[in-house]
């Protein structure tokens, strides 16, 4: 089988620090990671290669340096990495990212199953795996929690974690996945992994290399604009009650229970 | 001619909550603009006594396309019947709920419709001048608001999370049209085949369309004081949630996890009990619409975004509350309430 794992990387949302005049990211000194959710991609890849064999290339779109996203893949696990990356994709949203990717995967050639993360921490919008599901006019799953059957070259069967429960779908192949958390928990990178990842070669695909429409690519080709970043205000400017004692508790749960039915957050008929 | 959208969802015939808050929404811009509202469902099995609910809550028009091979979502034939109507009616606006189906459907579409789509919005409005759709979203983990709009490409499209609006009080005597529009043959994508759902899933939980969401983390302790949140939940009308520490720790299952790698949420009322307030966690449930905190830390981070804080041992406020909430109901039960 040969699995296709887009990733991103992002900055550690642990320790984001904003501007508080400018409202904007501050980026400087601050670390960038595999987007933690395509971690949970990569290791279904993995898992899926140990079980049927094939490899597993990686590929990104991101500035020079997220070959590293690409390397920490690879010491997980994954064969091969490709780096996307080109001035003329810079400031691309969902609907642009997903067009230069899904065309950079067609040059990547035969594939059985695109296996992606649900979205990236930084963007949050979750809109690219169905995206390059829609310009590769492939079978999709989101929210996939479980892989059931797989059948290499033929179909599989996923569970779907919905609303109402675990949705169960049948594949054929070649198809997308979204994966949640539930799917597979990561691995640690081997030190071999790494050792191999640091001297790989990483090609690099621009846009002169990738078949592209260029009124569909970056920033003047996005179909949406960002035109205000505020800052929200973090506190609510809430009561705080202190209760270090039973009878304290007492009182503070009174209060509480003003608060809510205040709000008209009680219960009919359970009026404090 | 409608030109604002909002999409109807339905599990098992029965038309979902979100549908009405979407009408809510799109009403207030319908009006902005001047135009009709139109609330569409692809589905299968709703009534027509349901479909007239729709029209109570704002909608003009409803466009209801019924088929048993609509009955369960599967994208890519609800994506052809969703791009077949955009190229039939035009229209300017579609809102859709940030739920699975939501999120998937609506990329797929706007894709295909080279249309623009914010995700996840929490405020919309018209752009006075233009007729823009104004979209503000929570980004980088609920640290910065963006207002996104898209001015040359229609349809422009948006999802809304559940939970986040409420409905117009229904109005029975609001006058609207209904057309039922038939499922092309040419539409239907049979690649993908829906088997129905896990029927042995335990520790299922519905946390998105919950109004009430009581989460533990790890000042809880141990699974089995879960119970206890569970007591609460059941007297709020609500849904036990957790951190990602209390669902790594196996105390309770995934489907409760909310947060940066599980759910995110904007129930009416959120409880966080023993939870510190990671800013992973704190992304999932940002846009609630009331905050309540729990935790002996009083520097908690929780408490910082909190409408209300008890900074108290936590099993002694959990247990009282729990009391006066049976209390509570007793007494509203003897007055017949």
């Amino acid at each position: 089988m040969h699995i296709i794992v887009p990733i991103k990387q992002v900055p550690e949302t642990s320790n984001v620090k904003m501007d508080p005049v400018t409202g904007t990211m501050i980026r400087a000194g601050v670390g960038t990671v595999v987007n933690p959710l395509d971690l949970f991609a990569i290791e279904t890849a993995v898992r899926l290669k140990e079980a049927h064999g094939g490899r597993i290339t990686t590929l990104t779109m991101g500035p020079r340096g997220a070959d590293k996203a690409l390397r920490e893949a690879m010491a997980m696990g994954c064969d091969d990495g490709v780096l996307v990356s080109d001035r003329a994709f810079a400031g691309s949203d969902s609907w642009s990212t997903s067009y230069t990717l899904a065309q950079a995967i067609r040059k990547l050639g035969d594939f059985d199953l695109i296996v992606a993360g649900e979205r990236a921490t930084d963007g949050d919008t979750g809109q690219v795996g169905p995206g390059i599901a829609a310009w590769l006019d492939l079978p999709l799953a989101t929210y996939v929690a479980a892989i059931r059957r797989v059948e290499p070259g033929r179909g599989l069967t996923i569970e779907r974690l919905v609303e109402e429960g675990y949705q169960v779908l049948d594949l054929p192949m070649p198809a997308l996945l979204t994966v949640v958390k539930e799917v597979a928990a990561p691995r640690l990178p081997t030190l071999r992994g790494k050792k191999r990842a640091k001297a790989a070669e990483i090609p690099l695909l621009t846009a002169a290399d990738l078949d592209l429409e260029s009124s569909y690519l970056g920033l003047k080709g996005s179909p949406t604009k960002v035109v205000k970043v505020a800052t929200p205000k973090v506190t609510r400017g809430g009561t705080l009650v202190r209760a270090p004692d039973e009878d304290a508790v007492a009182d503070a749960v009174d209060q509480l229970l003003a608060f809510l039915d205040a709000r008209d957050l009680l219960p009919t008929g359970g009026r404090a | 001619m409608s030109f604002v959208w909002t999409l109807a969802e339905q599990h098992e015939g029965r038309l979902k909550g979100v549908s009405y808050e979407l009408l809510g929404r799109g009403r207030s811009l319908a009006d902005k603009l001047d135009t009709k509202l139109a609330s569409l469902l692809i589905g299968d099995g709703v009534s027509d006594e349901q479909l007239e609910t729709l029209v109570h809550h704002g909608a003009d028009e409803v466009y209801a396309i019924q088929d048993p091979r609509l009955s369960e979502f599967t994208c890519e034939t609800y994506s052809n019947v969703l791009v077949h109507l955009i190229k039939t009616y035009r229209p300017s606006i579609i809102l859709a709920a940030a739920t699975s189906t939501g999120r998937t459907l609506m990329p797929h579409v706007a894709v295909r419709s080279h249309a623009g789509l914010t995700a996840d919005c929490t405020e919309l409005d018209i752009e006075p001048g233009t007729g823009h759709l104004l979209q503000t979203r929570p980004a980088i983990g609920g640290n910065i608001m963006a207002t996104i709009k898209t001015p040359d490409h229609r349809p422009q499209m948006a999802t809304v999370r559940p939970k986040s609006s409420r409905p117009l009080p229904a109005d029975p005597s609001r006058a609207g049209r209904g057309i039922a529009v038939p499922l092309d043959d040419v539409l239907v994508d049979e690649r993908v085949k829906a088997r129905g759902y896990r029927g042995d899933a335990v520790d299922f939980v519905n946390l998105e369309e919950a109004d009430v969401v009581i989460a533990g983390g790890r000042g809880m302790k141990k699974a089995e004081h879960f119970a206890l949140l569970q007591g609460l939940a059941d007297a709020l009308g609500g849904a036990v949630g957790a951190t990602r520490d209390a669902v790594d720790r196996g105390w309770v299952g995934y489907p409760h996890q909310v947060g940066l790698s599980g759910k995110t949420i904007s129930p009416r009322l959120y409880v966080g009990a023993g939870i510190s307030g990671a800013i992973q966690h704190l992304a999932g449930i940002k846009t609630s619409e009331t905050i309540v905190s729990i935790n002996s830390d009083p520097d908690a981070s929780l408490h910082q975004v909190a409408d209300f804080g008890i900074v108290g041992d936590l099993f002694q406020v959990l247990e009282e509350l729990q009391r006066r909430l049976d209390e509570l109901r007793r007494d509203g039960k003897k007055d017949g309430a």
